[in-house]
């Protein structure tokens, strides 16, 4: 016999009649964590490639861009904490089965990787007093005579990203209690998101210095990252990457729904979520067909020259890799045993 | 080590949610949350009806996830496998609530995790938790199930029981005799 | 540190502790908790009228938590959830704090706050004033409960004679009517039920588990747990009824069917103890002649029970006498010939031989404890106005519905003034419409309440009363299976201007010159000096709670008397009184000497039955300002067959609003559609739906049954008030 009617006097706010303990904030962190681990990735590809600033580049400002959204996403983690005072407690310990655990030491981690990565790009000039660029552009040659720390930081650089893109999803991963989240393809998917959405935000960054007057500081905001990329594959690189992203994640997307769909009852009931259930109009709307095959589709033909180059496509990658993590977020804390 | 468990008679339960009301004032658990709760299940059309009643509450999991998704330690396996939250240790991060099969979690207006603590602090004394001790059809027993005297094993030995989504995989140790008719 | 240092004690020990928590545990108990700061005084609980013995346990000086008292046979150590809310009731922020007087006009909640000299001296004053034009009969107390006592004693010294509750004709009335014409006697309260013992339990309607009288679902669960057979006559499936081994969804209304068709099969297959009948009983003959026509196959069409159901089920009934237990039930007043139907169940358990038996009703014992030697009331000379030329001969209460009636007729004379005592009328009786007229025609309504009730809404003066945590009140002699008497003592000090009631009525007598009837100066002196008389002392109940008595035979088998105070001394299967009404009254219906069936009215189409009941956490309509309770359960829902409410397009979940047949609407109440209750009939937990401003916690949640109970069946025999003859439909909002 099934079970016709369910009932439960329980009442505790965020948990009943549907778990919403994670809000946006949540989302957000996961959505700019993803970001940075993205330009992270790509940003110690770049180290590897070239250490050296190219004539006209102003590289630095990727890396401390990056610095900026982390530390806007962890300033999202920190309002959702309910004992915010406590804080301090996440770096008193180390928790090897905590993800949680991992994510704030690989936050920590971080940092410094970024930080070194923009001492490797000093610019030219800046808008603002140009007094301490001296002793900057002085600490970065000291870091050049070192060829094995500059590859070090490149290192840091990739492998940060990668633990930074993979725990994200590992973390959901890991929550055994939703079935939604309960797939190892999370990380991955994560990341390649992640890095699908930094990539948009580089080639908006090229897209916006590109029409900027040389000089400005749209120029000095773009990209090096973006210069190398150019160079080496062309014009139409930063449509190239993004689509190779977005076909993977759609991919990935298809694996985890198969991977859930083929598993029990309770995770084939969470797929449907997505699929067929109260999440799926969102999901549907969203994340696939505006987040991944609107841009898919128009940049094919921007990259065939029926339409023009525009910024929509990768406004619209970032919009869908936001809510990807917002309807995963929501989804997964709709779906249980 | 002690094993602590409870072992619910639902066939006695009336859902009453004395359980429930006792809890909250021992532990004075604040208003609008509650640390356990009644679950009724209907099955089958009226008249041939099956109604089942649980007592629900933190399961004190053997195998706790959110004990091991806890990034400070907070939540921890204390003597005699009590599943506790240290409030101070407690960053309000609520991977622990996300980690419970059961939603058995909440976070408490005070910021820090909480939930059921198998009354701990009567145990110690030597008193049984309050949501047992004030069962009207007494269908609710305490006690060690490494002690093959205590009620509990004796239970567990003697009557089938089941725990509640077992398929979760956290091997709960609040088990449910079930009573064939 | 290995397990057992751990635990303290043995861990075989550790459930036993709590389970049979022994004196000597408690003792050194009290010992511990004086050393953490916890200091625990015992009282008993007033959330209902059961009683249980209860310790409070106080933390720091401030109220922390109450338990049952496990010295107390009532609780056994445990309360039930309201009892265990409890103290909930003396931090309700919506609580009474001060005197109120009325400002403007009634019923419009706006108050000015007085001392109480004023109040009660205001009091006074109307009281005179009531007495000198009209006579003190004129003044009419409505009370409800223990707390009453000391109020009643004053109003019965300034002359009233009309003291009313709704114990009698909304509650158990015609339960205990239809029994002390079988058997001289009535179940009680608490009832006299051996459930405990019982091989065999009946419950018809009897909702145990969400009705919580505490011993009774105790019992009830030993019972279950024992594997007695519980056969549940319910058209709702509730909690009791998934306990059953038979679960009989009978049709609303048809229950003196059943109960014929079940004797029937009784007498004629001769399963019933002929012995106990040869030897106790009186008319058999008859009843049994009469008896013939009532098949299981004539029930069949009324009840919907099939007859080889009703044949089964008192075969078994038959099989476990005489611990057979055919539950009397409590709330009785469902169709308005209730005293005929509580006959045909106390006929039932006579056939079975139950009562004075273990396993059915036990014959109770009670302290000689007597009352404190008052002088003699004033007397009247005007009858009662209640029940005016006797017209419903078997009511030994006053009946609140009638003082209403005459407070609205002014026949046979009028009244003037209502003193209401912790009961809500406007909630309690039937038809809120006619209980505000009466109120129109008053010159005084004086509530004394703890929460700003309806009724209180209406009043002219509003008296806080102190909780029950915060006071003396008078000695509980209970009548039960061992004597004892029960202390209620304050745990904690109110924390406004209350004050408890014996204080009140004791100003106020002075005030009204009545001082003669209050020779004792303070609640203790009255206390020590009824309980001195006996050997008993004060401090004892104030250290343990209780006194317990000699334990006495409580069976016939073990030497109780079995005595019967009916005409014939004998049990009467053929009712002499009602005989000889009849035969006094030709033509008046209802008072056949042997128990009819008469069909209830048919539910008209489209429409439902509304039925009502309790819910575990709360108590009528007192506690849903508690703020424990509340949480637990803030509003009701209304219960519709999961067929007829997806017929309706409705969802659980779903606001409504039902209206009744004639046409009054309901406040919007949840849905819930469920397969645990008949096609034809709704039903939702009484005491919801609250409208007095002040109890903010509590307003407009959910739906009063109240307001839409405007149809009422009177019960010839006692002035009952059936309420279950209202039909609604359900309508979106
Ligand atoms: N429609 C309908 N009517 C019914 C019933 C039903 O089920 N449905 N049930 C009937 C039955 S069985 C009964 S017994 C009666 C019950 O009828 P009542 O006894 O009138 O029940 P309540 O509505 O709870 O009203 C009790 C009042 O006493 C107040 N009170 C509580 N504690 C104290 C105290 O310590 N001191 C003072 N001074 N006041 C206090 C409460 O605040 C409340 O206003 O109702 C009957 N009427
Ligand atoms: N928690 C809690 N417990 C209480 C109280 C409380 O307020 N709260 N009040 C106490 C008091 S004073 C009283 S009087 C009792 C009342 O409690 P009981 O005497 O046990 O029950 P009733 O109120 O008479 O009846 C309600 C039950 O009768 C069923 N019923 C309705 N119509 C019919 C019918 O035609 N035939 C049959 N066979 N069943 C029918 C309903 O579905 C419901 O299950 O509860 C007591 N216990
Ligand atoms: S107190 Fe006991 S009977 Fe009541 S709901 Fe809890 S477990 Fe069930
Ligand atoms: S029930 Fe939930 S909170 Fe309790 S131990 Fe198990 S997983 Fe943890
Ligand atoms: S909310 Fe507290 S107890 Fe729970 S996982 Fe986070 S830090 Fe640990
Ligand atoms: S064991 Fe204690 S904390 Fe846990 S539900 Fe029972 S009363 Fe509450
Ligand atoms: S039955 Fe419950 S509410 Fe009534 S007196 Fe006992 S504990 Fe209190
Ligand atoms: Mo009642």
């Amino acid at each position: 016999m099934t079970v016709l009617e369910l009932t439960s006097n329980r009442h505790n706010p965020g948990i009943d009649p549907l778990l919403n303990a994670w809000g946006w904030e949540i989302a957000v962190y996961l959505f700019l964590g993803g970001l940075v681990a993205g330009s992270l990735i790509l940003g110690g590809y770049r180290v590897l490639k070239s250490p050296r600033r190219q004539a006209g580049e102003s590289y630095p400002w990727g890396p401390l861009l990056g610095v900026l959204l982390l530390s806007l996403g962890m300033g999202a983690l920190f309002l959702d904490l309910g004992h915010k005072l406590s804080v301090g407690r996440l770096y008193l310990t180390f928790q090897p089965t905590s993800p949680m655990s991992w994510g704030a030491w690989i936050l920590l981690l971080v940092y410094p990787a970024m930080l070194a990565a923009a001492l490797l790009y000093p610019p030219e000039r800046v808008p603002f007093g140009n007094a301490p660029l001296a002793r900057v552009r002085a600490w970065s040659e000291w870091v050049h005579a070192r060829p094995r720390l500059v590859q070090g930081i490149g290192i840091a650089n990739l492998a940060g990203g990668a633990a930074l893109g993979l725990y994200t999803g590992v973390l959901l991963g890991t929550l055994g209690a939703r079935p939604l989240w309960n797939s190892a393809i999370l990380g991955p998917l994560f990341l390649i998101s992640g890095m699908s959405t930094a990539a948009a935000v580089l080639h908006l960054l090229s897209m916006v210095g590109a029409n900027a007057k040389q000089d400005s500081f749209g120029d000095l905001l773009l990209s090096g990252l973006v210069r190398l990329l150019n160079k080496d594959t062309g014009k139409s690189s930063m449509v190239r990457y993004d689509q190779s992203f977005m076909t993977i994640e759609l991919a990935l997307i298809g694996l985890w729904m198969i991977g859930l769909l083929t598993s029990t009852t309770a995770h084939r009931a969470a797929a449907a979520l997505l699929l067929s259930g109260a999440w799926a109009p969102q999901f549907w709307s969203l994340v696939v067909l505006t987040g991944l095959v609107a841009p898919l589709v128009l940049q094919h033909f921007e990259f065939i020259g029926r339409i023009r180059h525009t910024v929509i496509p990768p406004l619209l990658v970032l919009f869908g890799g936001f809510f990807l993590r917002f309807i995963v977020v929501g989804a997964g804390q709709g779906s249980h045993w | 080590m002690a094993r602590f468990a409870m072992v619910i008679d639902t066939a006695l339960c009336v859902g009453c949610s004395d359980c429930v009301v006792a809890c909250k004032t021992e532990n004075d658990v604040p208003e609008g949350f509650c640390r356990d709760w009644i679950e009724e299940e209907v099955r089958g059309t009226f008249p041939t009806v099956q109604l089942t009643i649980h007592s629900s509450r933190c399961n004190h999991c053997s195998s706790p996830p959110c004990v091991s998704c806890c990034p400070t330690g907070a939540s921890h396996v204390h003597e005699g496998g009590v599943v506790l939250v240290d409030h101070g240790k407690c960053i309000g991060c609520k991977a622990c609530i996300e980690a419970c099969p059961y939603d058995a979690r909440f976070s408490h207006p005070d910021g820090y995790a909480d939930k059921c603590t198998f009354c701990i602090h009567r145990v110690e004394k030597g008193l049984l938790p309050a949501c047992v001790a004030v069962c009207p059809t007494h269908c609710m027993h305490f006690g060690d199930l490494d002690d093959p005297e205590s009620e509990v094993t004796q239970l567990v030995r003697s009557r089938p029981y089941h725990v509640l989504t077992p398929e979760a995989g956290t091997q709960p140790n609040v088990f449910y005799l079930t009573r064939g008719r | 540190m290995n397990r057992r240092q751990f635990l303290g004690i043995g861990a075989g020990a550790l459930a036993a502790a709590g389970l049979t928590s022994i004196l000597g545990g408690e003792r050194a108990r009290a010992a511990t908790l004086a050393k953490s700061g916890l200091r625990t005084i015992p009282t008993f609980c007033d959330l209902c009228f059961w009683k249980c013995g209860a310790v409070a346990t106080l933390r720091d000086g401030k109220l922390w938590k109450i338990e049952g008292n496990p010295l107390d046979p009532l609780s056994r150590g445990r309360l039930c959830p309201r009892g265990t809310g409890g103290v909930g009731a003396t931090f309700d922020p919506d609580r009474l704090r001060r005197p109120l007087l009325r400002a403007r006009v009634r019923g419009e909640e706006k108050w000015n706050a007085v001392s109480w000299d004023d109040a009660l001296g205001y009091l006074a004053l109307k009281l005179e004033a009531i007495k000198a034009a009209h006579g003190p009969e004129s003044m009419a107390m409505f009370s409800h409960g223990l707390g009453g006592n000391f109020l009643k004693h004053t109003l019965k010294a300034y002359g009233t004679t009309n003291i009313a509750a709704p114990s009698f004709a909304q509650c158990r009335g015609p339960r205990d009517v239809g029994f002390r014409l079988t058997f001289g006697d009535d179940p009680g309260s608490p009832e006299r039920t051996d459930i405990a013992n019982a091989r065999c339990l009946v419950l018809i309607g009897s909702h145990l588990g969400e009705n919580m009288h505490n011993t009774q679902v105790q019992e009830f669960a030993q019972a279950v747990g024992s594997g007695a057979t519980i056969i549940v006559v319910d058209p709702r499936f509730s909690v009791a009824a998934s306990k059953a081994k038979h679960y009989l969804p009978i049709r609303p209304g048809t229950d003196t069917a059943l109960l014929l068709a079940w004797m029937n099969v009784l007498v004629t297959e001769k399963l019933y103890d002929a012995e106990y009948v040869g030897k106790y009983g009186y008319g058999f003959e008859p009843f049994a002649a009469s008896l013939a026509e009532f098949t299981p196959e004539w029930a069949y069409p009324e009840t919907c029970i099939a007859p080889e159901i009703i044949r089964e089920t008192a075969r078994e009934m038959a099989r476990h006498r005489p611990a057979t237990l055919v539950h009397p039930g409590r709330h009785s007043n469902w169709y308005g010939h209730d005293t005929q139907r509580s006959r045909a169940v106390a006929l039932l358990n006579a056939l079975l031989g139950s009562w004075g038996r273990r396993g059915g009703f036990y014959v109770p014992a009670q302290m000689d404890l007597p009352g404190y030697p008052y002088p003699p009331y004033p007397k009247s000379t005007k009858a009662k106005v209640d029940n005016p030329d006797q017209r419903h001969p078997f009511a030994y209460e006053a009946l609140t519905t009638g003082i209403r009636e005459a407070t609205i007729t002014g026949k046979p004379y009028p009244i003037k003034g209502w003193m209401v005592y912790a009961t809500n009328l406007v909630r309690a009786l039937p038809d809120e419409r006619l209980t505000l007229a009466a109120i129109q025609e008053l010159d005084l309504l004086a509530v004394v309440d703890v929460i700003p009730s309806e009724t209180a809404g209406w009043a002219d003066i509003v008296l806080p009363e102190s909780t029950y945590l915060e006071r003396y009140d008078d000695l509980n002699v209970e009548l039960f299976r061992e004597p004892f008497i029960g202390l209620r003592q304050p745990v904690v000090e109110s924390p406004d201007d209350q004050k408890p009631n014996w204080w009140i009525a004791r100003e106020l007598a002075l005030k009204l010159g009545l001082a003669r009837y209050y020779p004792w100066k303070d609640i203790e002196e009255y206390l020590s000096t009824r309980l001195e008389k006996r050997g008993y002392h004060l401090a004892d109940l104030k250290r343990d709670g209780i006194v317990l008595g000699k334990k006495q035979p409580i069976y016939f088998e073990d030497g109780a008397p079995a005595e019967f105070a009916t005409p014939s001394k004998k049990i009467e299967f053929w009712s002499s009184q009602l005989q000889q009404h009849a035969d006094a009254h030709p033509g008046v219906k209802g008072f056949d000497p042997v128990p009819r069936y008469e069909p209830p009215e048919p539910c008209p189409s489209g429409a439902y039955r509304l039925l009502f009941g309790r819910a575990p956490v709360h108590s009528f309509g007192r506690t849903q300002t508690n703020p424990i309770l509340h949480d637990v359960m803030p509003e009701n829902e209304l219960w519709l067959n999961a067929g007829e409410a997806s017929r309706l397009g409705l969802r659980s979940g779903d606001r409504v609003k039902l209206r009744n047949q004639e046409g009054i609407e309901s406040l919007p109440i949840l849905l819930k559609a469920t397969e645990r209750i008949r096609a034809d009939c709704v039903f939702m937990v009484h005491g919801f739906g609250h409208t007095a401003k002040g109890l903010t916690r509590a307003f407009h949640k959910g739906a009063s049954d109240v307001q839409l109970l405007t149809r009422i069946k009177v019960d010839p025999l006692m002035g009952g008030t059936g309420l279950n003859d209202n039909f609604v439909s359900v309508v979106p909002v």
